[in-house]
């Protein structure tokens, strides 16, 4: 009985691990790139919310909003800057230069802000039913994963610039015979990634604490989470989310907690073995 | 005519001697290099920076106040020279063993951290360096047979065992207790021995159970409290998983009668964490509110030596414009200690200086201080005790108070938490 | 395998270039330069030996320094626990090590691409976890040294100059290994697996015992070196033990000197050490020190792709058999 309790707080989180490893699975589905500046970038979106509410006095979730524009801008800077000069070179150049990316932003964040840690100061209170107690943060968290999910399917589906994207993603050659601009359609599909990890970030600051150096365990879990859903695959991602949250909640309920993230990895390195498609199909 | 001419060259020769050695006194100034790293990036930066404000506000005192005069005269001023250990280990040897060699320290301060100055205190060791550790508490670095590695903080071993102590003295019939820590070396080694203290005391302890360093998510240990329902929690590691878990455990509206967290609580943003912070206890080094001077020093029959607890924190809140936490009151405990014992030897000859760091017995404001001079625990701070401090008041004016030892209470305990 | 081989001038120039470096020290007789040194030594040895799996074969892998954290394990295990000496220990830290990789090598290995990339970041991860809650080898305190077992080795001051020797002449050796391997047969076929690993297997190069044997061979060095580096450090905690960024950072020394070349992971692994010692020692750099390094690592993977060595060969094809 009591399990629920464990099972609901970690699907909760769940959602919100998804919305990060989709940012991550997006990027490396539609450009072959493995962002590895994403958990620092996932920290920047904590700080933005941050600053703005309390700096600003900004109500977090439209704080949210503007992390995310911002989060867009800053990824297709990223693009443009570290990016486009490698994106055909062999995947280790775009690894190392999203790994500058990363040294840079957290070389600069630890002198801005220091490694102090943050807190938003933000309730919306508890409710609770049985064993259970829900933080209202999370469930605002949840809420917003799915609805973001559902508009980032809209983009993908409904939109000509989201049928660029998917077609990119396909086949960039062929999508460039078309008269799609490749170039173009990258940079915003890097934006869309970053902006994913931050928004993420932002979600996390409303009830978790946080340093700049914080994003580097969601950029972890998040490659779990990509290989669980299938690489490329944002509905997957949402899934392989919840299915990391439930692990996250249940086992300590039978182990030591401490023994998590043994079993989480083993099961990584598993699942890439048997099924590297992830649970749900990869892209294709 | 012979013997006079003799006689005046001798005057002579003697005048000029003297003169030049009264003026090569009179210029006879020596700058003692003191090496350390800081991090400066990485996590431990806050409780870091701290640390070395402290040991900065110690040594611009003493070179303000003109420096220490050696018995030969040589008046000794002091310098610093450091640099980042980003946090993390890899480089720490490289870096102490250039301050010891090729920026020729004269005496080394410790890193922050266990880790850190465990490797650090090799070095030291190995070029005959003194090395006065602070923000470093594990027991296991003074037995390793170091003999010039001196230790300013209470040791990890008495660190969190005060906090049963009070316990028992506020409710005899509390019984079950959960112990929840970081599984780093630090908090692992606190939660042992106040393990092995709460079987001690006949306690049944129903959770012993670590998390990863950088824990942001505390509800499957919070479920398993509420499971194991035990009348006190302890445990915690450093700032930011102990605030978030104090946070969390008052989100989720599971509130023993009693917590005491290691580290973040006697910090004083703790309290921004408003009502979450009521009642959690916290084992501190040194706090700004226990009255530690000279008649202090009187009563328990031993020296005083340096600034009053008031003192310190009034120099301190001028320098850099914050309350000092402890870390910073360690900081300049550590210089304190050197500038003691330079004073008493008179010289700064290492072998003189660790002599007197063997028989220093005396209270500071930052408390007792005495070393272990046994060959199995060298080092090891035997005269130094925690004390343990209390959020109190209201959600939006809380105040910290002493609550345990008796000697030191600024005020009684909330008890349980959350009323009556 | 002939000895004419080793002939090859451009061997004897990387050898003798890292032996000079290597020799500075000892002539000056100061520590501080030792200590250096030895950090950067210990990168040649790190990054050669990542090379032969990254550079000859062309699996990037993110998990390197699982090598080197378990040899440590086992190494100081031995050592603290069962009071081995420091010989025995470094060959059963190099055999863990190597045992490690064989037995994961059967597995990881068919993954390609960035599949295998993150599945070296799992094993890692997965390792660093298992050894947090493993009580032999002490569980989050790890495993700590008394002073007192230096005194075997003539005291601390001289076993740390013993650790600094061993660790030149693995440097040596691994540079040497690098050359036999990269010329040999054997160095061919796992050429002709990052070429292209289909054809490499039509053209009748048995794919997994190769890769697999790469991989062991790759492993063995860092867990030697893992023993020598934490028998210096005096301890050793997971968290230092298993550090994916440090394994990131090989990848980079290895990029940055050239891939798949000899000379390029030294000459990398000395590179990115120095830099990284300038700056975080001046007085300029030292609070931002970690995002200038990153811009330096990001102008030159952008505009010098190929890596120093790399770069010259490509510029200076008649270089290429002085810097192979």
């Amino acid at each position: 009985m009591d399990i629920l309790a464990f099972l609901t707080d970690g699907l909760l989180i769940g959602f919100v691990y998804g919305i990060a490893a989709m940012g991550l699975t997006l990027i490396w589905g539609v450009m072959n790139v493995i962002n590895l500046s994403h958990g620092s970038i996932i920290a920047l979106g904590m700080f933005a919310l941050y600053f703005l509410f309390v700096s600003l006095g900004i109500n977090p979730y439209i704080g949210v909003v503007i992390v995310a524009v911002l989060g867009l801008l800053l990824g297709m800077i990223i693009y443009a800057v570290a990016i486009h000069r490698v994106i055909n070179a062999p995947h280790l150049s775009t690894l190392l230069a999203t790994f500058a990316v990363n040294m840079i932003i957290i070389g600069l964040g630890t002198t801005a802000f220091s490694t102090s840690p943050r807190n938003v100061d933000f309730s919306l209170g508890s409710a609770t039913v049985g064993p259970v107690t829900l933080l209202g943060t999370r469930v605002v968290a949840a809420l917003a994963s799915v609805l973001i999910t559902a508009a980032l399917y809209f983009f993908l589906y409904r939109t000509t610039l989201g049928k660029y994207v998917r077609a990119v993603t396909d086949n960039r050659a062929a999508a460039e015979l078309m008269g799609i601009p490749s170039a173009r359609v990258l940079a915003l599909s890097f934006g869309l990634g970053t902006m994913l990890a931050a928004v993420a970030g932002g979600l996390i600051a409303t009830f978790f604490p946080f340093t700049i150096l914080s994003g580097g365990t969601y950029e972890l879990k998040s490659f779990v989470i990509c290989v669980l859903g299938g690489v490329g695959n944002p509905l997957g991602a949402l899934f392989g989310g919840l299915i990391l949250g439930t692990f996250e909640g249940i086992i300590p309920y039978f182990l030591p907690t401490s023994w998590v993230p043994v079993i989480e990895f083993i099961l990584f390195v598993v699942i890439l073995l048997v099924r590297p498609t992830g649970l749900l199909g990869a892209k294709k | 005519m012979n013997r006079s001419r003799q006689l005046v060259v001798l005057l002579l020769l003697t005048v000029l001697v003297l003169g030049l050695s009264v003026s090569a006194v009179a210029a006879q100034e020596q700058t003692v290099v003191i090496g350390f790293t800081a991090s400066q990036t990485g996590k431990y930066n806050v409780e870091s920076t701290r640390q070395i404000n402290g040991l900065n506000l110690w040594l611009n005192q003493v070179n303000d106040a003109g420096g220490i005069t050696l018995s030969d005269g040589t008046v000794v001023t002091f310098s610093t020279v450091f640099y980042d250990d980003e946090s993390n280990t890899d480089r720490v040897q490289e870096l102490y063993t250039r301050l010891a060699t090729e920026d020729n320290a004269d005496f080394l301060i410790s890193p922050y951290s266990s880790g850190l100055t465990d490797a650090s205190a090799i070095i030291a060791e190995q070029y005959g360096k003194i090395m006065i550790t602070t923000g470093a508490a594990s027991d296991s670095t003074y037995t390793k047979g170091y003999s010039l590695v001196f230790q300013t903080y209470t040791p990890a071993s008495r660190y969190l065992t005060g906090a049963l102590d009070l316990l028992a003295s506020l409710d005899e019939s509390a019984q079950r207790i959960a112990i929840v820590h970081e599984n780093d070396k630090f908090s692992t080694d606190v939660s042992t021995a106040l393990n092995d203290y709460a079987l001690e005391l006949g306690y049944e302890v129903v959770l012993f159970e670590g998390y990863d360093s950088g824990a942001t998510d505390f509800a499957p240990f919070i479920n398993k409290i509420q499971e194991a329902a035990p009348d006190a929690v302890l445990g915690g590691g450093h700032f930011q998983d102990g605030s978030t878990f104090a946070r969390q455990l008052f989100e989720k509206t599971v509130t023993p009668a009693f917590v005491a967290l290691l580290v973040a609580p006697p910090e004083p943003s703790f309290s921004e964490l408003g009502e979450a912070a009521l009642g959690i206890v916290g084992p501190s080094q040194w706090e700004p509110l226990a009255q530690i001077d000279a008649s202090a020093a009187e009563a328990a029959g031993v020296d005083f030596y340096g600034p009053s607890s008031a003192d310190f924190h009034d120099a301190y809140m001028e320098a850099f414009g914050e309350e000092p936490s402890y870390h910073a009151a360690g900081g300049y405990v550590s210089g304190l200690l050197l500038q003691k014992a330079i004073e008493d030897a008179g010289s700064i000859d290492t072998q003189a200086i660790k002599e007197q760091l063997d028989a220093m017995n005396l209270l500071t404001f930052f408390g007792r201080i005495q070393f272990d001079t046994t060959p199995e625990a060298h080092g090891l701070q035997i005269g130094h005790s925690m004390m343990y401090v209390q959020w109190q008041g209201m959600a939006d004016a809380l105040d910290k108070q002493i609550v345990w030892p008796p000697e030191a209470v600024t005020a009684d305990a909330l008890y349980p938490i959350g009323g009556e | 395998m002939s000895l004419t081989k080793l002939r090859n001038p451009g061997l004897w120039i990387t050898v003798i270039a890292v032996l000079l470096l290597g020799l500075w020290p000892i002539v000056t007789q100061r520590a501080s330069t030792r200590e250096e040194i030895f950090t950067v030594l210990l990168s040649v040895v790190l990054a050669s030996s990542l090379n032969i799996l990254l550079g000859y074969t062309g699996y990037v892998s993110f998990g390197h320094i699982v090598f080197f954290g378990l040899g440590g394990y086992v190494g100081l295990y031995l050592i603290i626990v069962q009071g081995w000496s420091l010989w025995p220990a470094m060959a059963a830290g190099g055999l863990a090590a190597g045992l490690l990789a064989l037995l994961l090598g059967q597995a990881i290995l068919r993954l390609r691409g960035s599949y295998f990339a993150l599945a070296t970041i799992g094993i890692n991860e997965a390792m660093r976890a298992f050894i947090n809650n493993f009580e032999p080898f002490g569980g989050p305190t790890g495993l700590s040294l008394n002073f007192q077992t230096y005194n075997a080795y003539g005291g601390a001051a001289n076993a740390l100059w013993l650790i600094y020797y061993i660790v030149l002449i693995l440097a040596l050796f691994n540079i040497v290994l690098s050359y036999v391997v990269k010329t040999s047969k054997f160095g061919l076929g796992l050429m002709a697996i990052r070429e292209d690993e289909d054809a490499a297997e039509v053209m009748g190069v048995i794919t997994p015992r190769s890769k697999t044997w790469a991989y062991v061979l790759s492993a063995i060095l860092p867990g030697v070196v893992g023993v020598l580096f934490f028998f210096k450090n005096g301890n050793i905690e997971p968290p230092q033990a298993f550090r994916l960024h440090m394994s990131i950072e090989l990848l980079v020394m290895v990029m940055l000197g050239g891939f798949g070349t000899v000379f390029g992971p030294a000459l990398g692994a000395v590179g990115y050490q120095r830099l990284r010692g300038l700056l975080l020692t001046s007085d300029l750099f030292k609070n931002i020190q970690l995002a200038v390094a990153g811009l330096l690592l990001l102008l030159i993977i952008l505009f010098i792709p190929a890596g120093a060595v790399g770069w010259i060969r490509r510029r200076f094809p008649i270089l290429r058999r002085y810097l192979p």
